[in-house]
C-alpha cells in the first residue's frame, strides 16, 4: 500500500505536484477492493472500469472512494444488499452522490450494508456477511459493514454511509475509524433508498475528523429534491477545524458511563470505560470543562423499545413500493397480488419480515395510540432531555458500545437488558437529528474501541472541531487494521 | 311508512390547473399519450421524494375558503397505506381529519330548483391522485401520468335529502372550481368522481339525531352526475324495499360500487372487512405554519363566483335572471361574453348571440367554447356589421354560419359572399332614379295611400343592386320621390 492510506489533504498535495496520477491512485485501490473483497467480503460491486479526473483545486478531486449500496448510483447496480434489488440499476444519482461526482470523487466500489440498512450486524446483506478487517471471527457492526470495513482496511480514504440508528458510528467503532453524521437534513436524502425518513441520515467513515469534515463539505447543500434539506452554505466544516477549545463545556451521563450502575461488569467493560475515561482527563487537559449529568433512567430504558416502533413503522411504509412490478425481478404468480407476494416472501431476509410486521402492528388503527404515538411522544421526552443538556453544553460525549467488535457467533441482534442503553444510545443523534461522530479512543485486546460526541442541531462545526482537538490529543489518527488473530 | 334518505357525498376533483403534479415535477396534463409525464417519483423508485407543489396547497386553501372551512394553523400530510397497482408506492400521501386538513368544519349554500340550501362539509383534503388504470379482457394496463396529480377531497355531512339535491350541489362545486380557477372540472376527462353515501330513516324520527340515520352505504367510484343521480336513487329504491321486506336492519354497514352497465349498486365489502390505512404523518414533508398574510393574500385573491356574477349582469346589464344564469352556468362562457362586451359590444346583444347561436352550435357540435373558431373579436365585429347595417340581421345568422364552416372572419365573409349593402345614399340614389325613368307607366298608377304600391319599385331596385341595397334607405327614399311627383 503506498497511497491508498494516506489522508485526503496529504493525497490531493501529492496529486497537484504531479507525484502521483489520478490513473495510479484508481489502480491500487482497485486492486486493494480485490483483495480485501477476497478476505472480507465488503463489496456488492468493484468497478474495475473506473477512470481518473482531472485534478482541480477540490481536495477530492481524482481520489477513489467508496459509495455505499443504498445510494443510487447511475448506471450502476445498486441493490441496498437486498434480493429484492439484486439486478437494480438506477437511471438517476442520489444527490449527495452527484456532488462528490462533481467534486472528482472517484467512486471504485459500492459497498455491503445491513439489508437496506436494517441491521446492526453487517451479516444480513445478499451477498453475505462482512469481516472485521482486525478479526475476521468478529463483525463489523452495520449497517454500513462494508465501508467501515474499507476505510478501516484502506482500500481508499473514505467510503460513504447511512445512518438511521447508529448505522455510521458503531461500525467506525467496531473497525477503529471516524464515522460521522451531521445534523438531519445537512444532506439531502434524495436517491438514498430510505428505511425510516425521520431518522435517515447520510454521512461519511473516514480515518480522520479532518478527512469526515472534507468529505461532507462536498456532500452537503440544500436541494430541491428534498424538502428536508437545509442552506448550509454558512456552514464551513474543514475551516472551522481549529483544534482551540479551550472554555468548551461537555458532559456525559452518569447512567451510562459510572461503572457501578452495572452489576457484575465484563473486564472489556472495565477496560472500554477506563480508555473512556482517560480521553475525558485529554478533553481537560486541552481545556475543556467535563461534568457527569443524570438523565432519568426509565427515559433511558425506553430508548431502544422507541426506535425499534418508529423505525420499523416507517420502514414498512417505505418499503412497500418493492413490489417486484416497475422494477426488481417479477415474482411468480397469476395476479399482481401474488406476483408482489411471491417476490416480497422470497426477496425480504427473515430479520426485516420481522420487522415489517412489527411496523405493521404498530400502525394499526387499534394499536397506534398505544405503540407509535407514545413512542414518537417518548422521542420527543427524549429529544427534549438531550436539548436541555446542550443549553449549557457543547456536546454530550459517551463511549460507544460495550466494548470492541463482537463475535459472529453466539451474538446476535438481540441486546443484553443489562448493556441495552450503552449500546443504544446513539440513536438519540436520530431521533433529534444531531450532528454526531465517532472516534477511536483506544483499543482492548488489539481490538479498536471508540467514543461519541455528539451536540445540538445546526452545530456541527464545534461539534467537528472538539472531535479533531481530542483526535489530536489521541494517537488513533489515520490508523490502518491490522489482523490480530 | 315513508323515509327519509340522508345522503353524503365525497367529491374528489382534481386540481388540473397547476403546471406541474402536487408532489412530483412532472407536467399536470391531460394527455391521451399513456406515460408521458411521469417522473421516477411517480413510479416509486428508490430514493425518491415528495416536494409539495405551492401552488396547490394555495389552490386548496382557496377552495377551504370559498367553503367557509377553518384553515389549520401548520400543514400536515399523511401517509395512506395500502397496496394497489395504481398506486407504486404502495403508499398515498393525504391528509386526514387529525391534525387538520386544508379545511375543516364549512357549509355551502347552493340552489336547487329555484331553492336555497345549505349543506354541511366535514372537511376538505389536499392528495395526489393514483394512476389510470383500463381493465381489457385478460389484462390491465396502467397510465402513470394521472399518478400524483392533485386532487380535492371534499366531505359533506349527509344533509341531502334527494338526488336533486345532491347533483345541484355537485354542479354549483364545478362552477366554484371552474371560477377559481383550479379546476377545468371536466368530468369527461375523469376530473371529477365521487364516492356517494346513502341511508333511509322513517320519516318520524329526529334526522337531527345521528343514532336515526339508518345503516350506512357507501357507493364508490361514481364518475358522472347523472351516475350519481341514478345511484342514489337506486339505493333508496334498494333500501326502501327492504325495510318493507323487514330485512334493512340485518343490512350491515357496507362499501357498494356503481356499476354503469346493470345501472345497478354491487355490494363489495362490509365494514368489517374495511381497509386499515395505518395513517401516520408523512416524514419527508416538515410541517410549515401558515402565515396569516399567506391566507389574507390567498383570501383577496378569491376571484367574482357565478352568483356575483350572475347579479352583476341582472343589475349593470339589465340582463333577465333567466340569461343570467346560462350566461353563468359555464366560466369559460361567461368569459366570452365578458370579453365580448368589453370589447364595446351591448350586452343584450351579446348575450343574445352567446345565449342562442353559440350555445346551440356548442350543443349541437357537442364541443367546448375552447374548440369553437368564433372568438370575442369575430363576434364583436358580426354584431357590429348588423349594427351600422351593412348586413341584415337574417344574413348575419349565415354569416355565423359561415364562419365558422369555413374558418374566416365575419368581415371577410361578407365581402366574398358580396353581402355588402349599399348604403351610400348617393348611390341609391342614382338607382332610384333609374328605376323612376325606366317605369313612367307605373308612377302613373302609383297610389300613395297603398301601401303596396311601392313594392315593384324597390323590387326594381334591389334587383338592379342584386339585393345590395339598404331596404330601409331605399323604401324611404323611392317613397319621398314618388309623393313627390304626385303632389
Amino acid at each position: 500500500m503506498k497511497y491508498m492510506n494516506k489522508s485526503l489533504e496529504e493525497l490531493h498535495k501529492m496529486l497537484k505536484n504531479g507525484e502521483v496520477t489520478s490513473e495510479e491512485l484508481i489502480k491500487e485501490s482497485l486492486e486493494l477492493s480485490h483483495e480485501v473483497q477476497e478476505k472480507y467480503n465488503a463489496f456488492v460491486t468493484i468497478l474495475d472500469d473506473a477512470k481518473g479526473t482531472k485534478i482541480t483545486d477540490n481536495i477530492l478531486s481524482g481520489i477513489p472512494c467508496g459509495i455505499k449500496d443504498n445510494y443510487s448510483t447511475r448506471g450502476v447496480l445498486s441493490t441496498g444488499s437486498s434480493n429484492t434489488l439484486k439486478d437494480y440499476v438506477p437511471f438517476f444519482d442520489a444527490t449527495a452522490y452527484a456532488k462528490l461526482k462533481s467534486a472528482g470523487a472517484i467512486m471504485v466500489n459500492k459497498t455491503v450494508m445491513d439489508e437496506f440498512g436494517m441491521g446492526g450486524t453487517g451479516t444480513t446483506g445478499h451477498t453475505g456477511i462482512v469481516l472485521n478487517p482486525w478479526d475476521k471471527t468478529r463483525m463489523c457492526a452495520g449497517s454500513s459493514a462494508g465501508s467501515a470495513c474499507a476505510v478501516a482496511a484502506g482500500v481508499y480514504p473514505y467510503a460513504t454511509g447511512s445512518d438511521t440508528g447508529d448505522s455510521i458510528r458503531k461500525p467506525a467503532a467496531y473497525c477503529g475509524i471516524v464515522g460521522y453524521k451531521p445534523t438531519y437534513g445537512m444532506i439531502s436524502r434524495y436517491g438514498l433508498f430510505p428505511f425510516a425518513s425521520s431518522l435517515d441520515h447520510l454521512g461519511v467513515l473516514t480515518r480522520s475528523v479532518k478527512d469526515a469534515a472534507i468529505v461532507v463539505d462536498n456532500m452537503k447543500g440544500i436541494d430541491k429534491y428534498d424538502m428536508t434539506s437545509w442552506d448550509s452554505s454558512k456552514i464551513h466544516l474543514a475551516d472551522s477545524l481549529t483544534g482551540n477549545v479551550k472554555g468548551k463545556k461537555l458532559c456525559y451521563i452518569k447512567e451510562i458511563c459510572d461503572i457501578n450502575e452495572y452489576e457484575n461488569p465484563s473486564e472489556e467493560l472495565k477496560e472500554h470505560f477506563n480508555n473512556f475515561f482517560k480521553a475525558i482527563d485529554k478533553c481537560k487537559k486541552l481545556g475543556m470543562e467535563v461534568e457527569e449529568v443524570s438523565i432519568n433512567r426509565t427515559l433511558l430504558n425506553a430508548l431502544a423499545s422507541v426506535y425499534v416502533v418508529i423505525s420499523c413503522a416507517e420502514a414498512t411504509s417505505n418499503m412497500s413500493n418493492l413490489t417486484g412490478i416497475i422494477f426488481g425481478p417479477r415474482g411468480e404468480g397469476k395476479t399482481w397480488d401474488e406476483q408482489t407476494k411471491d417476490y416480497r416472501t422470497k426477496g425480504f431476509s427473515s430479520l426485516i419480515k420481522r420487522r415489517f410486521v412489527i411496523g405493521s402492528y404498530v400502525l394499526q388503527a387499534k394499536n397506534q395510540e398505544r405503540y407509535f404515538r407514545n413512542a414518537q411522544r417518548v422521542r420527543r421526552l427524549l429529544v427534549d432531555a438531550w436539548k436541555d443538556l446542550f443549553k449549557k453544553y457543547d456536546a454530550v460525549i459517551l463511549p460507544v458500545g460495550s466494548g470492541p467488535a463482537k463475535h459472529f457467533e453466539g451474538d446476535n441482534d438481540m441486546l443484553s437488558k443489562e448493556t441495552v442503553t450503552l449500546e443504544e444510545h446513539l440513536q438519540v443523534g436520530n431521533f433529534g437529528g444531531f450532528p454526531s461522530i465517532t472516534i477511536p479512543d483506544g483499543f482492548i485486546n488489539g481490538l479498536p474501541v471508540a467514543l461519541n460526541i455528539t451536540g445540538n442541531c445546526y452545530d456541527d462545526e464545534n461539534v467537528l472541531n472538539i472531535a479533531y482537538a481530542l483526535e489530536n490529543a489521541m494517537d488513533y489518527k489515520g490508523q490502518i487494521a491490522k489482523e490480530v488473530k | 311508512m315513508g323515509y327519509i334518505a340522508m345522503i353524503g357525498l365525497e367529491m374528489h376533483c382534481e386540481g388540473s390547473e397547476t403546471n406541474s403534479k402536487v408532489f412530483s415535477s412532472a407536467r399536470n396534463s391531460y394527455s391521451t399519450t399513456p406515460n408521458e409525464n411521469i417522473r421516477p417519483i411517480d413510479m416509486g423508485f428508490p430514493g425518491v421524494l415528495p416536494v409539495v407543489n405551492k401552488k396547490c396547497v394555495e389552490n386548496a386553501l382557496m377552495v377551504s375558503m370559498v367553503l367557509n372551512c377553518k384553515q389549520p394553523e401548520y400543514m400536515y400530510f399523511e401517509r395512506k397505506n395500502y397496496y394497489y397497482p395504481d398506486m407504486p408506492k404502495n403508499y398515498q400521501i393525504t391528509q386526514e381529519t387529525k391534525p387538520i386538513p386544508v379545511g375543516i368544519y364549512g357549509y355551502v349554500d347552493y340552489e336547487c330548483n329555484g331553492e336555497e340550501k345549505r349543506v354541511r362539509i366535514n372537511n376538505l383534503h389536499l392528495e395526489e391522485d393514483a394512476a389510470s388504470s383500463d381493465h381489457l379482457y385478460d389484462t390491465t394496463v396502467i397510465d402513470y401520468n394521472r399518478a400524483g396529480n392533485p386532487l380535492f377531497e371534499l366531505v359533506t355531512e349527509p344533509d341531502f335529502r334527494s338526488a336533486d339535491e345532491a347533483v345541484a350541489f355537485l354542479e354549483h362545486m364545478r362552477s366554484v372550481y371552474q371560477y377559481l380557477g383550479v379546476s377545468e372540472a371536466d368530468t369527461r376527462k375523469g376530473h371529477i368522481r365521487c364516492d356517494v353515501n346513502v341511508s333511509i330513516m322513517d320519516e318520524s324520527l329526529d334526522p337531527e339525531e345521528p343514532s336515526n340515520w339508518g345503516t350506512k352505504v357507501e357507493v364508490k367510484n361514481v364518475n358522472s352526475f347523472g351516475g350519481v343521480r341514478d345511484a342514489i336513487n337506486y339505493e333508496i329504491k334498494r333500501q326502501t324495499k327492504l325495510k318493507e321486506e323487514g330485512t334493512y336492519d340485518e343490512m350491515p354497514q357496507q362499501t357498494r360500487r356503481w356499476d354503469e352497465d346493470s345501472q345497478s349498486t354491487i355490494f363489495m365489502r362490509s365494514k368489517i372487512d374495511a381497509v386499515d390505512y395505518k395513517y401516520f404523518v408523512e416524514p419527508n414533508i416538515p410541517k410549515y405554519k401558515l402565515t396569516k398574510e399567506w391566507l389574507d393574500e390567498i383570501r383577496a385573491s378569491i376571484p367574482e363566483l357565478a352568483y356575483d356574477r350572475k347579479k352583476r349582469y341582472m343589475n349593470d346589464y339589465g340582463l333577465s335572471e333567466y340569461d343570467s344564469n346560462i350566461l353563468v352556468k359555464e366560466k369559460k362562457i361567461s368569459d366570452f361574453f365578458e370579453e365580448t362586451v368589453k370589447l364595446g359590444t351591448d350586452p343584450k346583444e351579446a348575450c343574445n348571440w352567446v345565449n342562442g347561436m353559440i350555445l346551440s352550435y356548442l350543443n349541437y357540435h357537442m364541443i367546448t367554447i375552447d374548440e369553437i373558431y368564433m372568438t370575442p373579436d369575430m363576434l364583436r365585429d358580426l354584431i357590429k356589421l348588423i349594427d351600422d347595417k351593412t348586413i341584415s340581421s337574417k344574413q348575419g345568422k349565415d354569416v355565423f354560419a359561415k364562419v365558422l364552416e369555413e374558418k374566416k372572419e365575419p368581415l371577410e365573409v361578407v365581402k366574398d359572399e358580396g353581402m355588402m349593402q349599399i348604403v351610400d345614399e348617393s348611390a341609391i340614389e342614382d338607382v332610384v332614379d333609374e328605376v323612376l325613368a325606366e317605369n313612367p307607366k307605373a308612377i302613373e298608377t302609383y297610389d300613395p295611400e297603398n301601401p303596396k304600391a311601392l313594392d315593384f319599385f324597390i323590387g326594381q331596385v334591389m334587383k338592379k343592386t342584386r339585393g345590395k341595397a339598404n331596404p330601409g334607405i331605399a323604401y324611404k327614399m323611392m317613397k319621398e320621390k314618388l309623393d313627390n311627383m304626385k303632389k
